[in-house]
């Protein structure tokens, strides 16, 4: 799967509160929390985000809360892949299992600056750097996770190696 | 084949001799946890596996604590979703204001939590349970859904950390003050994708209430579990709740660890966290003059018994400082009867304290005292990130019941010498 998008370039341990405050969580409709992904710390993201486009970030990006919601909200606003020098657990796990991609590239996340714009090959990892002519190769995804994405997330998973009579 | 506590509960619960670090295992759940805010995404999810029925109707335990009593419509709608699902899929453990609280109190406080079990729930702080030497760790809402339908989940196994602490403590410092201090000696990511595991001879005095403190937070320092080897303060804690069966697991003594971090701690302060990270840590004496609009005791992290009892020896007999707003919310029904017969809830009152319903309360600014801009909080919670308690440009300090109450008279941050 190929992702070309522009840069949304966030810091260091972006946490789920701010991802989506907690205010907004009295609903689960995947919509209406898009509504309010990065409300408090990026106002304009909502308004300026593109389908396709792509979060840069550096360490522990989605720390905090197990909120699914964070990813939801993220996926939702039409982020197609994150990339960060690193995620935290909880996050890493949530955005698999609704077959949203992730990358690990401390390279990427020190190169690239809000409004770049990017083309991501999932499969291979490579990060092309649009009109900088440089490229990254992002830690390759474990296998588990690759089944996962290609599943279609958690559920098309389970359903076909455990619940084949369900 | 030395294996630590944790791995062997994976191994275990994977059907397995051994498992590695690195391992990516199938493993049988022995209890799923969901709230209010997180089971109606995980309801979906169970929704779109075609199944009918959960796993095991006494191995679920869906809680309302989030946003109870119901703030607004679409939060009661939540509710009410959950609690339709509960009745339909005859979910034993579903507590819903009567005689409930925060689930990470009330599960061990009902005897549901048992040593050497396998706990996941769709909220981080359920790593809470480690306390009792089980293994629990925060996963999202659809990992949530599909353990409803399969009593299964896929888990990597983790490395450990080994956290030994040494030494004796002062008098007002406790295992706040402590996993304080290892957030911000490790850092927010320090544990990330690991175990934590406590240990050394201050853990085998500290009372189990400041046990689950500890546990509670491994996860502000990334820590996928927080684990502390049962003895004989924990098992008496669960015998004192269960006549349930359980085996004690243990590790081995040369078991392997990727890291171990001594702490002395005959010279650590009271902590505080500062803006907006729970790894800002100062020592109370480098906090400096810090004036409060609002303090708040209560939480998942400080929301037990003898966290109230501590804060009101503090406040007995003083009142809170004019202009400052103290909320009191009792972890449980339980702890609050317990308070009310113990005379503790009159002394917070005569203090001028505000007491609410067991429920989670301001600490994720979902109601009942969240902060306007330019507000200042200390709490005895778990996290203070940008905007957590309310708005944005409102700032959460977090430390031990002892600092917050001596905060609250003070009207700055302040311990009790101070007073």
């Amino acid at each position: 799967m190929i992702i070309k998008g522009k840069i949304w370039k966030f810091g260091d341990d972006v946490d789920t509160d701010i991802i989506i405050p907690a205010r907004y969580l009295n609903v689960s409709d995947a919509r209406e929390l898009a509504q309010n992904c990065f409300a408090d710390l990026r106002p304009d993201f909502i308004a300026g985000v593109s389908e396709g486009d792509i979060i840069v970030a550096g360490r522990n990006f989605g720390c905090g809360s197990s909120r699914e919601h964070a990813p939801l909200a993220i996926k939702t606003a039409g982020i197609g892949l994150i990339i960060a020098e690193s995620f935290a657990r909880i996050f890493y796990r949530n955005s698999f299992n609704i077959g949203l991609a992730l990358l690990e590239s401390e390279e990427a996340a020190e190169s690239f600056s809000e409004g770049d714009e990017a083309v991501v090959d999932l499969a291979t990892g490579r990060i092309e750097y649009i009109g900088s002519g440089k490229i990254f190769t992002a830690k390759p995804i474990p296998a588990f996770m690759e089944e996962l994405i290609n599943s279609g997330g958690l559920v098309n998973y389970t359903k076909k190696t455990k619940l084949k009579n369900g | 084949m030395s294996m630590t506590i944790t791995e062997k509960i994976l191994a275990e619960h994977a059907g397995l001799d051994r498992v590695s670090p690195g391992d990516l295992i199938e493993a049988r759940v022995d209890l799923a946890l969901a709230n209010d805010i997180t089971a109606p995404l995980a309801i979906k999810t169970f929704r779109e596996m075609g199944v009918h029925k959960v796993f095991d109707r006494d191995k679920i335990a869906l809680v309302a604590d989030h946003f109870v009593p119901n703030k607004d419509i679409s939060s009661a709608e939540q509710a009410k979703l959950m609690r339709e699902f509960a009745i339909e899929q005859e979910i034993t453990n579903f507590y819903e204001l009567n005689e409930s609280g925060i689930e990470h109190v009330i599960l061990p406080e009902k005897g549901l939590v048992l040593p050497g079990q396998l706990i996941v729930g769709a909220d981080s702080h359920t790593c809470t349970y480690g306390a009792l030497g089980a293994f629990s760790s925060g996963v999202g809402s659809t990992d949530l859904g599909t353990v409803m339908a399969t009593g299964e989940i896929w888990l990597k196994v983790p490395a450990t950390i080994r956290v030994e602490y040494e030494g004796t403590l002062r008098p007002t410092v406790g295992g706040k003050d402590l996993i304080l201090y290892t957030i911000g000696l490790i850092g927010v990511d320090g544990a990330n994708y690991r175990t934590i595991e406590f240990s050394g001879n201050v853990i085998g005095t500290l009372p189990m209430y400041q046990r689950f403190t500890m546990t509670n937070m491994a996860v502000e320092a990334g820590g996928k579990n927080g684990i502390i080897e049962p003895d004989e303060i924990s098992l008496a804690y669960v015998s004192e709740r269960t006549s349930s069966e359980f085996r004690v697991i243990t590790g081995d003594p040369d078991a392997d660890y990727e890291n171990v971090v001594t702490i002395r701690v005959d010279d650590i302060e009271p902590q505080v966290a500062f803006p907006s990270s729970p790894g800002n840590i100062r020592p109370l004496s480098g906090v400096g003059t810090v004036p409060v609009d609002q303090v708040f005791i209560g939480s998942c992290t400080n929301g037990w018994l003898d966290d109230l009892r501590d804060a009101a020896e503090i406040l007995k007999g003083k009142k809170a400082a004019s202009g400052v707003r103290l909320i009191v919310i009792p972890g449980s029904t339980l702890i609050y009867r317990k308070a009310i017969k113990e005379g503790i809830i009159e002394t917070f009152l005569d203090a001028g304290a505000v007491i609410g319903p067991p429920c989670c309360g301001p600490c994720l600014g979902g109601h009942m005292g969240v902060l306007a801009e330019g507000e200042r909080a200390i709490a005895t919670t778990n996290r203070n990130f940008v905007g957590r308690m309310g708005h944005p440009k409102s700032e959460v300090y977090l430390s031990s019941p002892i600092v917050a109450a001596a905060s609250a008279v003070l009207g700055r941050i302040g311990g009790p010498d101070d007073l």
